[in-house]
């Protein structure tokens, strides 16, 4: 019997033959935490009286980053301290999200990757099964250099065709979202394929897996192609390309075929990701503040979107418009193609690389009342720290054109 | 044997409405965070819960953040544990790493507010003493009911040292 992706990948990192359904104890090639779950992981690391990390282990200070207050200075303090006495890395503040480092630094087709943050899914757009975890069971990924899991039932998702123009991966993952529900993967691996993932970048694969976990699912995986290898080659790193594709008789609990020409932009309303409609049904809706960023949309490529429909054009006076570059090298990068000048001169406020007001800790937070459009992954009840306040989901293109009318539009009608 | 009131939440219960962003700083101060537990659902959940209560959610309960902060405040609440449709996965994951249980029950919705349930995970029934009604659920597989037991997978590791799946 043929395997999917994940149980190829999972039957290497087990050593032995595994399928679906399987619990077992997987080998590890990287574990990670962030401010906001590692504290916790250290805690635990030195309850189980281990002495140091057993695998590649990483510490990224983005959520609160810099710190806004005391408490959470003491617990950034104490995760550089763990980092100095192991062999933990230590990305401090300003480096960026993890899950944009891990792809431009260390995700490789065929490693399994776990991370104390849901959105470690992200790295499947470089074919390696990539999951989040909680803080428990990243201390044992520390400690033991292994961890247990059920090797998930796969969906296959064969994406055919091109999009449109104004049309963008982000589109076609809350499109996904909204037709299988926030539920309808749960558990599950997404295995995306189709002549259609071969008109799409690395930039846009990881925005489809990093919102894999959006709808329930355990890992979003691509199979591995010029394009990822291409990829590997501009962060430098070709020699850890490998070809990771299924078995062509592997065994899909689902196959879900979607039509790339037929996506329209897309926005999520309040206050649930599969709360996903097309662009007509949103136009119009008033809006106090846009962010474009985070983990999900903070990318050179998503950058440059902006740019473009921000070029010589103003946000408008009602609202706040908010970036921030998933890492470091992005940032780097948009200064030098000037996009930074761009956004400045349009307005907006320029936040360092980090995960910025996506999960409502600072800089950002709306007002009672008000609506927030934000290129992020989660829209939940509070989110954006204030439970008064409602968040809608959408593309970086539909937040730049929506910044300059001050509500929802649609970017076909900016797009040059 | 699990035995107590019922508080009812509905579909997709996030991680945001049981450990809200806003409280971030005090993730390191659970007694402090659990003051906020389920806040963003029902505001006056922390200070009504009693030891030993149990909360029945709807679908997909505890979607969203990997926080293991999430289940870790429900039990320091007192909560004896969660009963939903469905759960989130990694939600699920955390609650058994933590040694709290979560019961998977399609038939929630005859549950009601204030009902008083008694749950015994080993046989996997639930005994609704308000509605005089019983309910069968699977049983945690060995590896996870050990987890249970012994009070969490960190207990579980001092012990045996090691996975034991």
């Amino acid at each position: 019997m043929g395997k999917t992706i994940a149980e190829k990948i999972l039957s290497e990192h087990a050593k032995k033959e595994v399928k679906a359904g399987e619990i077992i104890i997987s080998d590890i090639d990287l574990a990670f935490v962030q401010d906001g779950t590692g504290p916790l992981t250290v805690d635990q690391f030195n309850y189980l009286n281990f002495d140091d990390v057993k695998s590649k282990s990483l510490v990224f200070i983005d959520h609160a980053s810099p710190s806004p207050r005391k408490e959470l200075s003491n617990t950034q303090k104490k995760l550089r301290q763990f980092c100095k006495k192991s062999s933990a890395g230590l990305y401090d503040i300003g480096e960026g999200i993890s899950h944009q480092i891990v792809a431009e630094k260390y995700a490789k087709p065929g490693d399994v990757i776990v991370g104390a943050d849901s959105h470690s899914c992200t790295a499947g757009a470089l074919g390696a099964f990539a999951t989040g975890m909680g803080s428990t069971d990243i201390a044992l990924a520390y400690g033991l250099g292994k961890v247990w899991l059920k090797v998930p039932e796969t969906f296959k998702i064969i994406l055919k065709g091109k999009l449109s123009k104004g049309v963008y991966a982000k589109d076609i993952i809350l499109y996904f979202i909204g037709k299988i529900g926030a539920d309808g993967a749960t558990y599950k691996a997404l295995e995306f394929d189709g002549d259609g993932i071969k008109n799409l970048s690395m930039e846009s694969r990881l925005t489809i897996s990093n919102m894999a976990v959006e709808a329930g699912a355990k890992v979003g995986i691509f199979p591995t192609d010029e394009i990822t290898k291409e990829y590997l080659k501009s962060q430098g790193r070709e020699k850890d390309y490998k070809e990771i594709t299924a078995d062509p008789d592997a065994k899909y609990e689902k196959t879900i075929e979607i039509n790339l020409s037929e996506i329209e932009p897309q926005v999520s309303f309040p206050h649930t990701v599969d709360n996903t409609r097309n662009i007509k049904d949103a136009v119009g809706v008033k809006i106090d503040q846009v962010y474009i960023g985070t983990c999900t949309n903070g990318r050179i490529e998503d950058l440059r979107i902006v740019a473009n429909i921000l070029k010589n054009r103003k946000k408008s006076d009602d609202i706040r418009l908010i970036i921030a570059p998933a890492s470091k090298d992005v940032y780097l990068q948009a200064l030098k193609e000037g996009l930074i000048n761009t956004f400045i001169k349009a307005g907006a406020t320029i936040l360092p690389p980090g995960c910025g007001p996506c999960v409502g800790v600072h800089a950002g937070v709306p007002a009672d009342g008000e609506k927030v459009l934000s290129t992020q992954n989660r829209n939940f009840h509070g989110r954006a720290g204030n439970p008064n306040s409602e968040i809608y989901l959408s593309s970086p293109a539909v937040a730049a054109a929506s910044a300059i009318t001050g509500y929802i539009t649609d970017p076909r009608e900016v797009l040059e | 044997m699990l035995q107590g009131n019922v508080w009812k939440f509905g579909d997709n219960i996030s991680t945001d409405h049981i450990a809200p962003g806003r409280y971030f700083h005090l993730r390191s101060n659970l007694k402090e965070l659990a003051k906020h537990v389920l806040e963003d659902a029902r505001e006056d959940f922390a200070k009504k819960v009693n030891s030993g209560d149990i909360i029945v959610g709807g679908k997909n309960f505890g979607l969203g953040s990997s926080r293991e902060h999430a289940p870790r405040i429900i039990k320091v609440s007192g909560v004896s544990c969660v009963i939903a449709k469905s759960f989130a996965r990694i939600f699920y994951r955390n609650s058994i790493n933590i040694g709290l249980p979560v019961i998977e029950l399609k038939e929630v919705d005859e549950i009601n507010e204030g009902d008083i349930l008694k749950v015994d995970t080993e046989k996997g029934i639930i005994n609704n003493l308000t509605q005089n009604k019983e309910y069968k659920f699977i049983p945690f597989p060995k590896f996870i009911n050990k987890i249970l037991e012994i009070g969490g997978i960190d207990e579980y590791i001092k012990k045996y040292g090691n996975y034991g799946v």
